[in-house]
Parts: C-alpha cells; sequence; structure tokens
C-alpha cells in the first residue's frame, strides 16, 4: 500500500524547493537569519519590513551576470 | 548496494550506451528514431557523471567536504547564503540555459544530425562539464570571485583585461544576433508580433504586483503572468484573423528591429523591478516548463528523424552558413556542447551559494549535462522535420531565391523533396502566411516543436503550439537581451570610472543613459545590418558570436589551467588543457577561415571585396546597391573584430604558458589566492 504520510511529505518538500527556488519565501529566511544573528545584539535595528526588504533583495539579484546563452 | 551488482549495472549502462551510440552513427539511408539519441545521451551523461566527473571531483580538485564555503563564511542572508543544493542547481541552470543550446543545433543540422549530435555529446563531457566545473570550483575557493578577477589575481593584468573587454564584446554581439532571431520570426506575422509585444505589458503588470500591491509574493505574481501569457497567444489568434487590428501588427523587418533597439534602450534604463525581474520569472517558468514538456513528448511520440546523418553541405556550401564542417560545427554549436559565457554564472553568483563543496559536482558539471541535453531536443526537433522543409524555412531569400517556386527548385535541386503547396499548407496550419527564409532557428524548431506537441496532444492545436514556441523562445531572447544590455552597461560604467569617477556610478541617471545608449548602439547596429543583409545576417553573427563564445571558454579554461600548474598538479593539466587545446585549434581556424578564406561565403575580406567589384561594375539591382556600401564596411569591420578576438585568446594564451613555465622552473610568479582553509560547522 502507498504510504500517503510519505507522498505528502515528499509534496511538502517539492513546494518548500519551489518557494525558495523562486524566492517567495526569501523574506521568511531573512527574518529567520535576523533573528539566529542578532539575537544576543544590544542595539540592532530593527528587522526590514517585507516591501523594504523585498526591494533590496530584488535589486541585489540583478547586479551581477544572471542570464546567458 | 551490493558491489557486484553496481558493477552489472554500470557495464550493462556502457554496453546500452554504445550500442545506441552505434546505431545512430552506422545509420545510412533510413530514417532512425529519436529514442537512439535519447539513449545514448542519457548514457553517455550518466558514466561520464558517475566516473569521470567524480574523478575529477576526488583526484585533480580534491573537493573538501570539511571545507567552509563563502556562504558559509560570508553569509550575509542575500547573495551570500548557504542554500539546499537543488536550489542551487535549479539557479544556476535556468542562469546557464538560455536560447543558445536550441539556436546553434537547428542551424548545424543543415550538416545532418550526426555531426552536430557527436560534438554536443563529446563536447559537454569533456569539455563545458569539465570548464562550469573547474572555474565553480576555483571560484568557490575565491570567495566568489569573477572570472575577469581570476584572470588578473592568477595569470596578470593582461590576462584579466582580456578576459573583461572580450566578455563585453561577446554581449553585444550575442543580443544583435538573438534580436536578429525573434526579428526573423515576428515579420509579417501578426500573430507573433502581438503577442511578443503583449509579454511587455503583462511583465509590467506583474512587476508591480510584486513591487507594490503584493510586494514579495513572487509566486502568486509569476502565477498571475503565466496564465496572462498563455491568454495572449490565444489573443494573438484573435488578432491574426481581425482585418483592421492584424495591419498594426504587420511589418518587415527594420520597424521591428527598429522596435527592440528603442525597446532594448527602455528596458536598461527602466528600475529592474519594472520589466527585467517580472520578465525574467516567467521566462524561467516558461523555459523549465517547455523543455519538461518536450522531454515527455518525445519519449512517448518516439518521432522518426528525417534529417540524413550527414549531408553534402559538410564541404562548405551549406545553405544556412557557409563553411566547411571542420571548423564550423564546433563554431556554430557553442552552448550545448561548451559555452565561455558559463564561466560567467559559474564565478560569481553561484559559488556564494554553495552550502558544500561536495555540491560542485552536480551543479557545475550536472547543469551543464542538462544544459548539453536540451541542445540534443533541439536537434531532433530540428531533424524530425522533412529535410526539403528544414531548408525551406532556414535558407536566406540570398541563397534561394526570395520567390516561393524559385526557392523550391533550387532546395529540390539538392536533392530534397518539397513543394509550394507543402509549404502553403505548412503555413497555413501554422497561422502564418509564409514560413520561407525565416533564418534564425527559431521558427523551425517552433514548427518542429508544433509538431511534435501536436501529435501528442491534438494536431488541431497546430497555430497555437507554433505560435506558443515563438511565444516562449520570444520571451528569453528579450530577457537575455534585457539582462546583457544591463550587464553591458554595469561592465562599460565599471571600465569609465576609472577615467572619469561619476561616470562610474550606476545610478548617476547622465551616466546610465550615455553607457546604455552606447550598448545599445553597438548591438543595434549590428542587428540592423544584419536585417538589410538580404543573406539573413544570421550567417555573419552566429559564427562570429561562436568564435566570441569560444574564445572566453578557452579564456576560463586557460585561468584554470594555470591555477593547476601553479598548484603542483601537472600529471591531471590535461583536463583543463586538453578541451584548452582543440578550442585554440577551432577558434583559430574558424577566425583565419573567416578573415582570409577566398570564398565569399566564409572569408569576410572576400564578400566585401567581392561586394565592390559588383557595385563598381554596376551589376546589382537597384535595392542591393542601395545597402551594398553599408554591408562592405560591416565586412570589413567583422574582419578586424574577429582578427582582435583571436588576438586576444593568444595573448593570453602566451601569458598563461609564461606562467606555467615559470612556476615549473620555481622562479617567482603570482602567488595562489585562494582563502585559508576554515572548518565548516554546518
Amino acid at each position: 500500500m502507498l504510504n500517503l504520510a510519505k507522498i505528502g511529505h515528499f509534496f511538502l518538500h517539492l513546494w518548500r524547493g519551489v518557494r525558495e527556488l523562486s524566492g517567495d519565501d526569501a523574506y521568511v529566511q531573512y527574518l529567520k537569519h535576523h533573528a539566529a544573528f542578532h539575537a544576543n545584539a544590544v542595539d540592532v535595528a530593527p528587522a526590514l519590513s517585507r516591501k523594504a526588504f523585498f526591494k533590496l533583495w530584488q535589486d541585489s539579484q540583478w547586479k551581477d551576470v544572471r542570464r546567458c546563452c | 548496494m551490493n558491489k557486484t551488482l553496481k558493477l552489472i549495472i554500470w557495464v550493462a549502462v556502457a554496453i546500452l550506451g554504445a550500442f545506441a551510440l552505434s546505431a545512430i552513427a552506422l545509420n545510412r539511408g533510413e530514417s532512425i528514431n529519436a529514442l537512439w539519441l535519447i539513449t545514448a545521451a542519457a548514457c553517455i551523461y550518466a558514466i561520464s557523471y558517475r566516473f569521470y566527473a567524480a574523478w575529477i571531483a576526488a583526484k585533480v580538485l580534491v573537493i573538501d567536504e570539511t571545507r567552509a564555503t563563502p556562504a558559509e563564511r560570508l553569509d550575509n542572508g542575500r547573495d551570500y547564503m548557504p542554500t539546499n543544493k537543488w536550489v542551487v542547481f535549479g539557479h544556476h541552470f535556468a542562469a546557464i540555459a538560455g536560447p543558445g543550446p536550441l539556436v546553434g543545433p537547428t542551424l548545424a543540422a543543415q550538416f545532418g544530425y550526426l555531426p552536430g549530435t557527436l560534438w554536443i555529446l563529446i563536447g559537454a563531457v569533456l569539455g563545458g562539464a569539465v570548464q562550469d566545473m573547474v572555474t565553480l570550483f576555483f571560484s568557490t575557493r575565491r570567495n566568489g570571485r569573477s572570472l575577469g578577477q581570476m584572470a588578473r589575481d592568477e595569470i596578470g593584468v593582461i590576462g584579466g583585461t582580456a578576459a573583461l573587454v572580450g566578455t563585453f564584446l561577446i554581449m553585444i554581439i550575442l543580443i544583435a544576433v538573438l534580436g536578429l532571431v525573434v526579428v526573423n520570426a515576428m515579420k509579417h506575422s501578426p500573430w507573433a508580433t502581438s503577442t511578443v509585444a503583449a509579454t511587455i505589458p503583462i511583465a509590467m503588470i506583474i512587476g508591480i504586483y510584486m513591487r507594490q500591491i503584493r510586494p514579495g509574493r513572487v509566486l502568486e505574481a509569476s502565477a498571475i503572468g503565466v496564465v496572462l501569457l498563455l491568454l495572449s497567444v490565444l489573443a494573438g489568434g484573435w488578432i491574426d484573423h481581425h482585418e483592421t487590428l492584424r495591419t498594426y501588427f504587420d511589418h518587415d523587418g527594420l520597424p521591428l528591429a527598429y522596435a527592440i533597439i528603442v525597446y532594448g534602450f527602455a528596458a536598461a534604463v527602466l528600475p529592474v523591478w519594472l520589466l527585467l525581474a517580472p520578465r525574467d520569472y516567467l521566462s524561467t517558468y516558461m523555459k523549465l516548463g517547455t523543455v519538461v514538456l518536450l522531454a515527455v513528448a518525445i519519449v512517448m511520440l518516439r518521432p522518426e528523424i528525417h534529417m540524413p546523418a550527414v549531408t553534402q553541405f559538410t564541404d562548405g556550401s551549406g545553405p544556412i552558413f557557409g563553411g566547411k564542417l571542420f571548423p564550423f560545427v564546433f563554431i556554430t554549436i557553442a552552448c550545448g556542447a561548451i559555452s565561455g559565457f558559463h564561466a560567467l554564472i559559474a564565478s560569481g553568483t553561484t559559488p556564494k551559494l554553495l552550502a558544500n563543496e561536495r555540491d560542485i559536482r552536480m551543479i557545475g558539471y550536472g547543469a551543464m549535462l542538462l544544459e548539453s541535453f536540451v541542445a540534443i531536443m533541439a536537434m531532433i526537433a530540428a531533424t524530425v522535420l522533412e529535410p526539403g522543409v528544414f531548408f525551406a524555412i532556414n535558407s536566406p531569400a540570398g541563397v534561394v531565391g526570395k520567390d516561393a517556386i524559385d526557392a523550391v527548385a533550387k532546395i529540390n535541386s539538392w536533392g530534397y523533396a518539397v513543394t509550394v503547396e507543402q509549404m502553403n499548407q505548412l503555413a497555413k496550419d501554422m497561422g502564418e502566411s509564409s514560413l520561407f527564409a525565416r533564418t534564425g532557428g527559431a521558427p523551425s524548431l517552433a514548427v518542429g516543436m508544433a509538431s511534435i506537441f501536436g501529435s501528442a496532444f491534438g494536431k488541431h492545436l497546430l497555430a497555437l503550439w507554433y505560435h506558443f514556441a515563438i511565444m516562449f523562445e520570444a520571451i528569453f531572447i528579450l530577457t537575455t537581451l534585457d539582462a546583457g544590455t544591463r550587464v553591458g552597461r554595469f561592465m562599460l560604467q565599471d571600465m569609465l570610472g576609472n577615467f572619469n569617477k561619476k561616470l562610474g556610478e550606476t545610478s548617476y541617471m547622465p551616466s546610465v543613459i550615455f553607457t546604455s545608449a552606447i550598448v545599445v548602439a553597438g548591438w543595434g547596429y549590428f542587428l540592423y545590418i544584419g536585417v538589410i543583409d538580404p543573406n539573413g545576417g544570421v550567417n555573419i553573427l552566429w559564427p562570429l558570436f561562436g568564435i566570441a563564445n569560444q574564445m572566453l571558454a578557452a579564456i576560463a579554461l586557460c585561468v584554470a589551467t594555470g591555477i593547476l600548474v601553479k598548484s603542483g598538479k601537472l600529471k591531471y593539466v590535461w583536463v583543463t588543457a586538453l578541451p584548452l587545446a582543440w578550442l585554440v585549434t577551432i577558434t583559430t581556424t574558424a577566425a583565419w577561415q573567416k578573415i582570409f578564406s577566398d570564398d565569399i561565403r566564409v572569408g569576410f575580406f572576400a564578400a566585401a571585396n567581392d561586394l565592390s567589384t559588383k557595385l563598381a561594375a554596376g551589376v546589382l539591382p537597384a535595392d542591393k546597391a542601395a545597402v551594398a556600401p553599408q554591408l562592405i564596411f560591416n565586412q570589413q569591420l567583422d574582419a578586424y573584430l574577429t582578427l582582435f578576438f583571436v588576438a586576444m585568446l593568444w595573448i593570453v594564451i602566451i601569458d598563461m604558458l609564461i606562467v606555467c613555465v615559470h612556476a615549473l622552473q620555481g622562479k617567482r610568479v603570482l602567488p595562489l589566492s585562494d582563502t585559508p582553509y576554515i572548518r565548516t560547522g554546518i
């Protein structure tokens, strides 16, 4: 018999991969990163808003050669 | 798994691969099934990945799983970030696989299916994938430095400058030739033109949605975009049937070329989020989706290949581009076999995401094998067409004549059956007025894809499939055009910044407009000449692009070879030196022929002289005489450009050889610039 839980798990992973690949979850990752790296700092700037982060993230994506032939 | 069982499986793969390869290589006369090509390719990729790539990783590069990568050490949550290997693979593949592996094999199919197929397979496993993998490795060991920086650090200032200037010029040529491919697909096709035009406002809507309305909701926005794109294909069909609307989108090549030039300038000056970034999302989904769909359709349908294994055009008389099999098949198919452009992605963007060095084999070597597979599918899509039809679509009017009857008679005289009725019926099926002389590869690929998809998912939808394929190719050609113009602008600003600080600022608007205008004027010039050239322009631009791209690959392999020698790995240096020697041989031979050949279809100077003589004698018809002076100037310019490329290549090689000899003699050379070992904490 097929293991439904395993199949569900597989699709969950796939969905996470698609989100990560497209940058859909970039803000969530950023918040995690921010919390992890600045957890013990005292006077650190608060995390950026979703809009402000996306702006920075998208602009930094296009600084290098990103597409070729 | 049991060791013996593993061995048995790999021996079976090897035997199957050898059998499939001999089936395609030894087949003469009868048609052959496309599944043989797929089987041979899959077996060769599997074996080379399992054994050759693993050996390079372990013995030559000595990959160290315990070493922290730049992504881990410099993690900033944005460009440096340890990332899941499948996600990095996806990013890397989406970046390296553009329109190149689709167009090159389609053009090279004029030699028959065999030469191109063999080069795609051998070139990829011994050359292209090795180049990508070693460049990725060396850049990872150097904090993700770019190829140009590595060339400067390891070989010297001359090598670094040559790499930089070379990259800039190849970008100009690449954009021009891709623009030409789109123009040839759109001319006098209201359906194609209106669909391609619709992609611009669609991208803008998605851009505004992602940035302003629902910031960061990338997937949501993309889903809307893909639906709108598919609707635009349907709407294009409706416009095409509308008496007055269709006239707005029915144009000659030249106005379309001007439109693309204006568009390219606008795209380079507008902010990325409005046009470039959203278009890139859409094109990436379209690209991945269509590649998977094509693979499924080919495996399901197992179409027969109708093109002979080898045609008579190996003697250099080919209608699509002039020049003998050697060296021109190796120049025509760059992407898919070995592409220097990849070295720019493999150094710079990708190494900043690697979580562990052990992922280098899969991402560097594996992604290139997948691109090579895309090239094989393009070759299949081109060669399942009847050869007569293939040549009718791809031969420029300057070779076969403007009139359909003349063109058909000429193609029949080569021994390939095709009739005017057949071509008219095909054009009607595809919803076009004519498919003659649509040089450039995109339309014949679209016809091939439409017929494959059509027999898999329903024949009555042929016209829709055709325009879907055109839209699909156009959208990522335009993405490359936007992105390339922008990168070209950054490079130019970087270079000019050495002379004037203000010009180097990427946000200083006068400099943005000035440098964008220079880059657009550069490729716009070659695009313009390509459109007015009665021989199609592709025959000039594509070899120039191939030579430039292979030259960049040679520079990347030079850097790698230099580093291997300096690290004391002389006994393994053949891994990069062998493909390097081959590239130097083909680019130098091709450049020599393009400059000095007496054949007016090969030699730039010969063509220029021939045209001047005819112009002076007054034997040219009025329309050709009007453009002749510009064509003469362009042929001469192309000759000097080729000379420049090859000179640049040899300067880097000699520079590299001097460094190697000095290193071997124990003299002082630039030290290796890799970062010191730090243990990984992940």
